[in-house]
């Protein structure tokens, strides 16, 4: 093989290499830092149990926020329409947090309660993110509730 | 680099999975359900409430008044501007005199609310008023506008949120409309 | 009145766009000079009117004309007066009209500054840059009209979103843009030299070609220039506005803006080799474009709702549809002709293992896969959800640790490019003088490893790759200044500015990352928590009025050693129209550190809750990122592209 043909191979054969090396880099990455969304219904029926580490979607149920006054510990219940779930939270609330408004926080599950390490609240001038919409959307068609469209509304 | 006979192509199929990607994405989200709200009061009963109206301050109403027949509530405040760009179709719609359009005027100030009926007309049958949002809660309402049937029972059958546009009105309410008062 | 003519410039502008791409396209193929001449006197045209209906916008929003809706849904009485001309480009429709105005600058300049160009490269040019801007201008008119009127008009206009009110906001998108936009002018380059036959035609000289490139460069180097601005900028604002701390947080809008840097990038360093030796030709079409294409796309994820985001402008699929076909034509056509009309091979232009055009293909190489990888974790979410995979999200870690993977050969290798000589080099000789450098940097890495009170391995890397990158540039440009006779152009100038830029960019960003220190923490008036040395002092909060909003205005002092070092104001303001609650941090900024204070909840009896962080050298961040953009530009400012071409 001449000189020429061989260093071809040899660069070849490294680009193959190099990107054999980059995708299992790739996909090993992507696959501890990928983060699944349940809504409480999904999480009390088991579907999360495969993942330690998840988001939990849904909307701050009216009335359940609690904090000891000069505590930094947040407890407040998502709920999904089908099912409710309590949350701790230890940490500064972001702004737009509030009842009855979407919410989602990732973190772990304690025993019954999901402890949240992060807290995302509406961040944008729709209701709620796409991803928690239409897993209630999925609620929804459960119990035959009928979904209605239109432009967002606003907040008082 | 050169631009062997495949390599020339393969820019281009990259591009077209993207994009069969990316209109997946389109499509998945053509449906906004954004507003796929907990409305588990959808065929369950209107909650109580006792409130005062807007131009008879001393009078109190309750959802038994409004019984009898079915009642379409919208919930408005003068602070909010989807409001008003519903408000030429509520209107048009109140005028058909088809339903009763009842105002829910939510977390506002009683002489706001009246300048802004004022300025810009009152389509409302009747307007209610709940300053601090102590029903609302019970009504599930979440911002304005928000629009609900209650049919002559005092049942809940449709919930819009946002604002009101022709075709909601003729594609969901009436027909909501329609059962309601056909008792299915 | 005044917006329906802001609707009808809108319209003429897209009649003026449609004769600006087909008559000169069309002449430029058939060599019909007549028609090649409308290019300039259109992209004239085109501005003009495009400017007049962005004036128009902006003056309904000075004079808060509710009676447009646009105006009304970002705008209020209450807004002062300087966010009522920032609030034209707050929300979508605005901001799509802001993008046209600017491609229409970028294409006036063009046809202003190119008196050298052939009239068939002209024309094509300005031919391509219309097509774009009818895309443009139809989307903006058909589906995100600015003007449409709200009848009866709002007695009172619904506000531009606080998080918006902020002097970060009025210069960040436009300079995003500049940067988004301006990379259409290699591309269109790209495209007319595609269309060209001749320039690719077997035989064709690369004479040719490095005109070509001697035109592009210039353009594209101040487009990556304002984007690197933007990009930092919009890392610098939301560090401040969003109270976190944060300044990066690999958000897919973010990415949306990356993407097309690390293209840009990979783009500015080709065309330097294709200009200089005619090889890479392939490798610097298909990066022009690339670069535009990603601009596109990002455009497309932020507005068409198909992604969830911070801060993605409120979406509506029909408009993705329409972002959706538009990109399909733009990238699907130059991809088309590419495959078609790409340069057979670099004849002549074959280089040895060891020499500057390894390293600049190392160099695309890696740009390439890192703007890959951030395609895919920002596309990830969405295949899931295609395919019926779940609901995923994915997380920073995913790119940061990727990016880094990939990031860190560039680094070793970037001061061995200018010491390396094209086509042929020993390697023994820029490794000889370097090798001396890279031992100073090992000890600095290991000095700070082991002298760091955390993050050792970050603050080693980051210390040590400065100190290489640094040394590695100012031994370049020893070697010339020693060398009698040689000459520092500005394009070196330019490019060890810029590479100066990424060691002050790897101070800031791993440093911060390695030795910030935070804490939050519910306080009460006169308790104090310690930090880094530091006591912030909480002194409680007190109310106060603002122009348009209501504010918990607190006070935390800052001792050191007892003595008072800064008093520290963290607000959180409730604003009066949209009932919408905004933390305004508090920042002590510092050349060697930053102090950050943000106001949480109130807890009740006078508690708050309270984040503060210390962050050294975060500003190195920014620093860095200017010097890079700085040396973008002056690279752009090289005699060698003013030159008048060979005589043949």
């Amino acid at each position: 093989m001449n000189p020429t043909r061989k260093r071809r191979l040899w660069l070849v054969l490294a680009l193959v290499a190099a990107a054999a090396i980059a995708t299992a880099l790739v996909a090993l990455a992507l696959q501890r830092n990928v983060a699944y969304l349940y809504t409480p219904s999904e999480v009390l029926r088991g579907e999360a149990g495969a993942h330690a580490r998840f988001r939990l979607g849904g909307m701050v149920a009216a009335d359940s926020f609690r904090r000891a006054p000069g505590s930094m510990e947040a407890h407040f219940v998502v709920d999904d329409g089908d099912a409710r779930l309590p949350v701790v939270y230890t940490g500064i609330l972001p702004d737009l947090f509030r009842e009855k408004q979407a919410v989602i926080a990732t973190g772990r599950m304690r025993g019954d309660t999901f402890v949240a390490e992060q807290v995302l609240a509406k961040h944008d001038e729709t209701y709620m993110p796409k991803e928690v919409a239409d897993k209630m959307g999925e609620a929804h068609r459960k119990h035959d509730v009928p979904a209605s469209a239109g432009a967002p509304a606003e907040m008082q | 680099m050169s631009a062997s006979k495949l390599g020339r192509w393969l820019p281009l199929a990259v591009f077209a999975a993207l994009a069969v990607l990316l209109g997946a994405g389109v499509w998945l989200s053509r449906q906004p359900n954004r507003e796929a709200l907990p409305s588990p009061l959808i065929g369950k009963p209107a909650p109580q409430f006792s409130l005062p109206v807007l131009h008879e301050p001393g009078r109190l109403v309750t959802l038994d008044e409004l019984k009898g027949a079915p009642f379409v509530l919208n919930v408005w405040g003068s602070w909010c501007a989807s409001c008003r760009i519903e408000h030429p179709v509520l209107t048009r719609f109140a005028e058909s005199k088809r339903v009763r359009v009842v105002g829910y005027n939510w977390k506002d100030e009683r002489a706001d609310a009246l300048r802004w009926l004022d300025q810009f007309g009152n389509p409302f049958w009747m307007v209610l008023v709940d300053y601090e949002g102590r029903y609302a809660i019970d009504w599930g309402i979440y911002g304005a506008p928000e629009t609900y049937l209650v049919d002559a029972g005092g049942v809940i059958r449709w919930k819009h949120v946002g604002p009101l546009d022709e075709a909601i009105i003729r594609e969901q309410l009436l027909p909501a409309l329609a059962r309601a008062e056909a008792g299915r | 009145m005044l917006p329906e003519l802001g609707q009808v410039a809108l319209l003429l502008a897209l009649l003026v766009a449609t004769l600006q791409a087909l008559l000169p396209l069309a002449g430029a193929q058939r060599g019909i000079a007549s028609w090649m001449a409308v290019a300039r006197p259109a992209a004239y045209a085109q501005l003009l009117l495009v400017a007049a209906a962005f004036a128009i916008l902006t003056h309904a929003f000075v004079v808060q004309d509710f009676s447009v809706q646009y105006v009304a849904e970002n705008s209020n009485s209450l807004l002062p007066w300087y966010y009522r001309y920032t609030a034209v480009w707050g929300a979508h429709e605005g901001s799509l009209l802001l993008w046209a105005l600017i491609l229409a600058l970028w294409t006036a300049a063009v046809a202003r500054f190119s008196r050298r160009l052939p009239d068939a490269v002209i024309a094509r040019v300005l031919g391509v840059m219309g097509l774009v801007a009818i895309g443009f201008l139809a989307f903006l008119i058909f589906t995100s009209n600015p003007f449409t009127r709200l009848l009866p008009a709002a007695a009172e206009g619904r506000d531009l979103n606080p998080l918006l009110q902020d002097p970060g906001m009025i210069i960040h998108p436009p300079m995003l843009y500049l940067g988004y936009v301006g990379f259409c002018v290699p591309f269109a380059f790209a495209i007319a030299a595609l269309l060209d036959g001749g320039a690719t035609r077997q035989g064709h000289d690369d004479r040719q070609w490095r005109d070509w490139l001697r035109w592009t460069r210039p353009w594209t180097n101040v487009a990556w220039a304002f984007l690197t601005c933007g990009i930092a900028l919009g890392s610098w604002w939301a560090y401040y506005e969003l109270g976190w701390g944060g300044w990066w947080f690999w958000d897919p809008v973010e990415n949306a803006s990356f993407m097309p840097w690390l293209a840009g990038t990979a783009l500015l360093h080709s065309q330097a080799v294709t200009e200089k030796r005619g090889s890479f030709r392939g490798w610097t079409l298909l990066l022009a474009i690339a670069a535009f294409s990603l601009s596109l796309l990002g455009t497309f994820l932020v507005r068409s709702g198909v992604l969830t985001s911070v801060h993605a402008f409120a979406a509506d699929p029909t408009r993705g549809l329409f972002v959706l076909v538009f990109l399909g034509i733009v990238i699907g056509g130059s991809l088309v002709l590419y495959a078609l009309r790409a340069p057979d091979g670099d004849k002549d232009a074959s280089f040895a293992p060891a020499s500057r055009e390894t390293l600049l293909l190392v160099n695309n190489l890696l740009l390439v896969a890192a703007c890959a990888m951030v395609l895919l974790g920002t596309l990830y979410p969405l295949l899931a959800d295609a395919l019926e995979l779940g609901k995923i999200s994915v997380g920073p870690p995913y790119f940061a640790l990727l990016f880094l993977l990939l990031m860190a050969p560039l680094v070793l290798l970037v001061p061995f490019g200018p010491l390396t000589r094209w086509q042929r080099e020993q390697p023994s000789k820029p490794l000889a003088m370097l090798v001396p450098w890279a031992g100073l940097a090992l000890g600095i890495g290991i000095a700070a490893f082991f002298l760091a009170p955390q993050g050792a391995w970050k603050t080693a890397a980051g210390l040590a790759g400065a100190a290489w990158v640094f040394a590695g540039t100012a031994r370049f440009a020893w070697s010339r200044f020693a060398i009698k006779g040689s000459r520092f152009t500005a394009e070196m100038l330019g490019m060890t500015l810029a590479h100066v830029g990424i060691a002050v960019f790897l101070v800031g960003a791993l440093l911060t990352e390695g030795l910030s220190m935070q804490r939050e923490l519910a306080l009460s008036p006169g308790q104090s928590v310690a930090l880094a040395g530091r006591e912030f002092r909480f002194d409680g909060v007190e109310r106060r009025i603002g122009p348009n909003y209501i504010a918990d205005h607190g006070t935390v002092r800052v001792l050191r050693d007892g003595r008072a070092i800064d008093t520290m104001h963290p607000e959180k303001r409730s604003y009066a129209s949209g009932g919408q609650v905004m933390t305004e941090a508090a920042i002590d900024p510092g050349i060697t550190r930053d102090l950050y204070v943000a106001l949480g909840e109130s807890l009740g009896d006078g508690a708050w809750a309270v984040r503060v962080h210390v962050k050294p050298f975060v500003r190195w961040i920014w620093f860095g990122a200017g010097l890079m953009a700085l040396g973008g530009l002056v690279t752009a400012t090289d005699r060698r592209f003013r030159r008048k071409e060979a005589a043949p």
